[in-house]
């Protein structure tokens, strides 16, 4: 099975994602109808592939009469601003104090890395929980907790890079010729660590996806009537009985979008990482 | 014992951060003594109150009262129960922890052996199947995952209650759910653990001396590689209690996941403060266990 190599990985991921992307950017364009029109004559109506479906509503209606496809195509918008913004949010933190702790060392590593360290101790969904339910669910508070809650990843990998880069000839040469702390880390050390860091930040994209649907799902996430695929399903739970694609064709969507994001990180770190790629 | 000593005193610093923690976010959930007294108090009632519940001192002393009422397992009165929030909390515990170990335990059985066999059948189909199935797994939602198993289970063909607690059929759903969201980690791990194994020396001393595959595997091979899976263990601590609250919101499963959720929809700070201690005390203790698990496993941890 060699032929479903990084190549191929990165070939179905970018199409994936650039697929939803499209989707999101272009969302009133592309959909139908209003995603928060209500209209209650046209209830709980079936998906096209039904005997009862019609290609007004190709997906159905949900319990308000709104057009499924159109609220599908506004959710993509949220998730994938979420997640995207919530792995910056992680990135830039993280990979700061990693590279810091690791180019000073002494003291400064002691407290940050001890601090990550204990930070790890509190569960990634208690931190979102109680956030969420001090502050209520808004986008900037989701991306700050989602963001808040994956950084030490970041530090970690960006800490022991920093610790062996530091020794590296080309970055004791910018020192010996009078570089500064910050010009040697930013422009130095950094850009080498680039590669490892785009994979983290790519396969955390997914999982930070998977859990901005799981707190909408949860009720603790972008509140009602917000067309996020979370809150969808959330909803479709309710009407199993009478409408099963409500809950499966958002399920449907996510997985779509994960999997997209989840290959292209997967192909992208068998690339820039020979290494293991030789055992897998 | 040097290890189990050293290992010991490291407990309480992650338990310093959580009680911290719990006491910022109590603070800013805003006014205790309007949560407590509603609308229609007078401003001497709330003197009162203010003063028993020493909010009229400043911080620092405010989180001396927090850690002695810990300390004495007083974390306040559930407002939607009128109980003590840590006598609720400690009665759905067995819940919790029952859904966690079974998920687990499946988790890293189904983990471990599918793993071994994408190892053993390297880039042939079965590791293929399985590793694609991993991928698709990583990309699933739980609660959707929960909800598929609820309809072909439940409802389709109506061999499993569709949720709440009783007999074992109540519990395969939300365990196979729970196992499912942790399965494709153990398998990536196990599976990279594995080959890495089979090129040690040792391991082709022992084919090189007779050994046959299957002794080789079972005896030389997997002993040494199941250290990285105890470790997955102990990181996935925290994404298994996250997936233990979706699923417990699920399947009606009465649990503390399912406590804390709805606990926040009623705003009663008690029950999710208790709650949240709880968990975070959990946790710490199965990393414990998880590390004391691979010092027994692996001699080198322990000389270290």
């Amino acid at each position: 099975m060699k032929w479903f190599g990084p190549r191929l990985k990165i070939q179905i991921g970018i199409a994936l994602v650039l697929a939803m992307c499209v989707m999101a950017v272009f969302a009133p364009l592309l959909a139908p109808h209003d995603p928060y029109a209500q209209n209650l004559m046209l209830r709980l109506r079936p998906p096209v592939w039904e005997a009862k479906g019609s290609w007004t509503y190709p997906l159905g209606t949900d319990n308000f009469g709104r057009d499924l496809l159109s609220r599908l195509i506004y959710g993509s918008r949220l998730s994938i601003a979420v997640g995207l913004m919530a792995m910056l949010v992680a990135l830039s933190f993280g990979t700061t104090l990693g590279l810091v702790a690791g180019y000073l060392g002494g003291r400064t590593e002691q407290v940050i890395m001890r601090f990550a360290d204990g930070y790890q101790a509190i569960p990634e969904i208690l931190l979102a929980i109680v956030v969420v339910a001090v502050f209520g669910g808004g986008v900037v508070v989701l991306v700050l907790v989602l963001g808040f809650a994956g950084w030490e990843s970041y530090t970690r990998v960006a800490f022991n890079l920093t610790r062996s880069l530091r020794e590296r000839p080309f970055v004791e040469a910018a020192v010996a010729s009078g570089a500064g702390g910050r010009y040697v880390m930013w422009r130095h050390i950094l850009p080498q660590m680039s590669p490892v860091l785009t994979v983290i930040a790519t396969l955390q994209v997914g999982q930070l996806i998977l859990q901005e649907t799981a707190l909408s799902f949860l009720g603790l996430g972008l509140p009602p009537p917000t067309a996020t695929w979370g809150n969808i399903l959330a909803e479709g739970r309710d009407r199993l009985l009478v409408a099963p694609w409500i809950a499966n064709l958002a399920g449907i969507a996510i997985v779509l979008l994960v999997l997209g994001v989840n290959l292209l990180g997967n192909g992208l770190r068998e690339t820039l990482d020979p290494r293991r790629a030789d055992r897998r | 014992m040097r290890y189990l000593l050293r290992r010991l005193l490291l407990v309480p610093v992650p338990l310093v951060f959580v009680i911290a923690f719990v006491f910022v976010v109590l603070r800013l959930t805003g006014d205790p003594v309007a949560i407590y007294l509603g609308l229609d108090a007078t401003p001497e009632q709330e003197a009162v109150l203010r003063a028993e519940l020493h909010l009229d001192k400043p911080l620092p002393v405010q989180f001396g009262y927090f850690l002695i009422d810990l300390l004495q397992g007083d974390f306040g009165t559930s407002i939607q129960f009128k109980r003590p929030a840590m006598e609720i909390v400690l009665e759905r515990l067995g819940s919790t922890l029952q859904l966690l170990s079974l998920g687990l335990l499946l988790a890293i059985g189904l983990g471990v052996l599918g793993g071994v066999a994408c190892a053993v059948w390297k880039d042939k189909v079965p590791d293929f199947v399985i590793s694609v199935l991993a991928v698709v797994g990583q990309s699933m939602p739980s609660f959707w995952l929960g909800i598929l198993l609820i309809q072909l289970f439940a409802l389709d063909l109506q061999w499993l209650p569709t949720s709440g607690q009783g007999g074992w059929e109540h519990m395969v759903l939300p365990v196979v759910t729970l196992a499912t969201f942790l399965v494709p980690n153990f398998i990536l791990v196990t599976r990279v653990s594995v080959l890495e194994t089979m090129r040690e020396q040792f391991v082709v001393t022992a084919r090189a001396r007779g050994s046959g595959p299957a002794r080789a595997l079972w005896l030389h091979i997997l002993p040494n590689a199941l250290n990285p899976v105890v470790s997955l263990v102990g990181l996935q601590l925290g994404r298994l209690m996250g997936g233990a609250v979706v699923t417990e919101s699920i399947f009606a499963w009465p649990g503390v996941g399912r406590l804390m959720v709805s606990a926040i929809f009623q705003r009663d700070v008690p029950i999710v403060i208790a709650a949240v201690f709880i968990v975070a005390v959990t946790i710490v203790f199965a990393n414990l266990l998880v590390d004391l698990a691979q010092a027994a496993i692996d001699p080198r941890i322990r000389l270290r």
